[in-house]
């Protein structure tokens, strides 16, 4: 569905940085771009939307050329079947919830409009203004608003960012359930690891501006990180001594642990120091929530 | 035309004047804040500097540049009086072009920087909705920047309103066709009579406050609409 072979030269806040990505996306597919920040991941989103200009290479949609750089073929964002969502949402300050998502319907589509926004929950807010939303109201408006025109691909940067766990977790479903209701392709960026098993098909891992793995998120995450064993980043809270040992308290993500130590593994530790700690990862005990 | 015994000509002058003046500005004003607030040419900070140039020239400067561009004796004033008859010293079509380069600034300035404190995502946001510039701009960048384009409309015209040097250069001192409320308040202090200054000094100083007021009250009212 989708062929990219684009390459463009960046000047970012730690030098230079050549992008160099091909890529192909099957039709429906929810692929994800995953990378430490300044690897190039939004700029790539970018190209795609029409909104920033690679500097080589070509950009099929479809059956539709998209960019070609030995063309000079390069369509606007207006003429592109995209929907866009910011990492700031980008709502008009101006227009209510439903004025927002019916400025990208073309006139007498109220029916659409709508059924918008009874798919992404925001019929009793549609008379709002974005200023009074909350950040995961904002969010789903941005998301309504893209779905709006009936794109064939969704893009969206880091969209979930800003947002806290709990609520993160339930628009990841949503996601997922209007990405196969509306028959989407969907390209997502994120740096969340969560979030990308969670949602994608495929993972593309971005180093340096270049792809440096491809596959399931089982494939590129897995097989790298755990061998039999646990590797968990934890910040160190507490550091007290009981007896001859030490007993670490460490936060995990958002959880709070306990460990044993020994003295010669706390000396120079100190509290607020980032560490990781690795443990065997036979025959836990598994509890459902 | 005379009330309570002055000639209230100069005043309705200067109001037709600052009137005609700001929306003449505000149809060019916008296009050209919007360029300034965007473009990313490299000759683009020669433009800004043309802009702001009333700001720091003095309006006699200005003023005598003009009767030499408009003199019917040589260069565009002859082109222009050959071709289309028509002669711009000394009349008041010259005193609305001189105001509207001289003002320029007043309304450029507050919608450049209204337009450049928007987040650019938003025009962003417009084009993947598949909106073209122009759309973008009457529908969702003008819309959110009302209190800039009020500031812009009411400086361009106050600021008309209390112009001299550029008026007194290329539009002397004809009755009813020139001869503003500034240009009289000097004219009656030269005959020594205080009265009638007083009264056209008084009338200014009334409405340029009111103005001011007006521009300043709006905008506490708009930041405190959005902070609700």
């Amino acid at each position: 569905m989708l062929e990219l072979d684009l390459q463009k030269q960046m000047h970012s806040s730690t030098g230079k940085l050549d992008l160099d990505i091909q890529l192909s996306v099957a039709q429906h597919a929810f692929i994800c771009l995953f990378g430490p920040s300044g690897a190039g991941k939004t700029t790539i989103l970018r190209m795609l939307a029409g909104l920033t200009q690679p500097d080589q290479g070509r950009l099929v949609v479809d059956g539709e050329t998209w960019f070609d750089a030995s063309k000079k073929i390069a369509l606007a964002p207006q003429k592109r079947s995209i929907g866009f969502v910011f990492q700031d949402y980008a709502l008009f300050p101006n227009m209510s919830v439903r004025d927002n998502i019916s400025y990208a319907v073309s006139k007498g589509q109220n029916s659409w409009v709508e059924r918008v926004l009874e798919l992404t929950d925001l019929a009793a807010l549609q008379h709002r203004l974005p200023a009074s939303l909350s950040g995961g109201q904002k969010q789903r408006v941005a998301l309504a608003r893209a779905l709006a025109r009936k794109p064939k691909l969704l893009l969206l940067d880091e969209p979930l960012s800003a947002l806290d766990g709990q609520l993160r977790a339930q628009l990841q479903d949503e996601l997922w359930r209007l990405h196969q209701e509306c028959g989407l392709t969907t390209v997502l960026v994120s740096h969340d690891i969560g979030e990308v098993f969670k949602l994608s098909q495929q993972v593309h891992q971005l180093e340096h501006g270049k792809i440096a793995r491809s596959g399931t998120p089982a494939e590129v995450f897995l097989q790298q990180r755990l061998a039999g064993k646990l590797n968990l980043r934890a910040q160190v809270l507490d550091i007290r001594r009981e007896e001859v040992i030490y007993v670490l308290s460490l936060l995990i993500g958002q959880d709070m642990i306990e460990i044993i130590a020994a003295e010669e593994e706390v000396t120079g530790l100190k509290v607020g120091d980032l560490i990781f700690i690795s443990t065997k990862a036979f025959s836990p005990l598994i509890f459902r929530q | 035309m005379s009330f309570f015994g002055y000639d209230w000509q100069p005043l309705l002058l200067t109001f037709k004047l600052a009137a005609l003046t700001t929306l003449i500005l505000l149809l060019l004003g916008i296009p050209l804040a919007y360029w300034l607030a965007f473009s990313r040419r490299r000759f683009k900070p020669m433009f800004e500097a043309l802009v702001s140039m009333p700001l720091v020239l003095p309006p006699s400067v200005l003023g005598f540049y003009l009767l030499l561009a408009f003199s019917p004796q040589n260069g565009f004033g002859l082109w222009l009086a050959q071709t289309f008859d028509i002669r711009l010293v000394f009349s008041f079509a010259g005193l609305v072009i001189g105001s509207v380069i001289f003002s320029l600034p007043f309304m450029v300035h507050p919608i450049q920087s209204g337009l450049q404190n928007l987040p650019f995502s938003l025009v962003e946001a417009s084009r993947t909705l598949g909106k073209s510039d122009i759309h973008t701009l009457w529908r969702v960048l003008l819309p959110n920047i009302k209190s800039a384009l009020l500031s812009g409309i009411v400086l361009s015209f106050a600021h008309t309103i209390g112009e001299f040097g550029v008026v007194l250069m290329i539009g002397g001192n004809i009755p009813g066709i020139t001869k503003v409320a500034s240009i009289a308040i000097y004219d009656e202090v030269e005959s020594l009579n205080f009265g009638a200054a007083h009264f056209y000094s008084m009338v200014l100083f009334a409405i340029s406050f009111a103005v001011l007021l007006l521009v300043y009250g709006s905008n506490r009212r708009h930041i405190s609409a959005l902070s609700r």
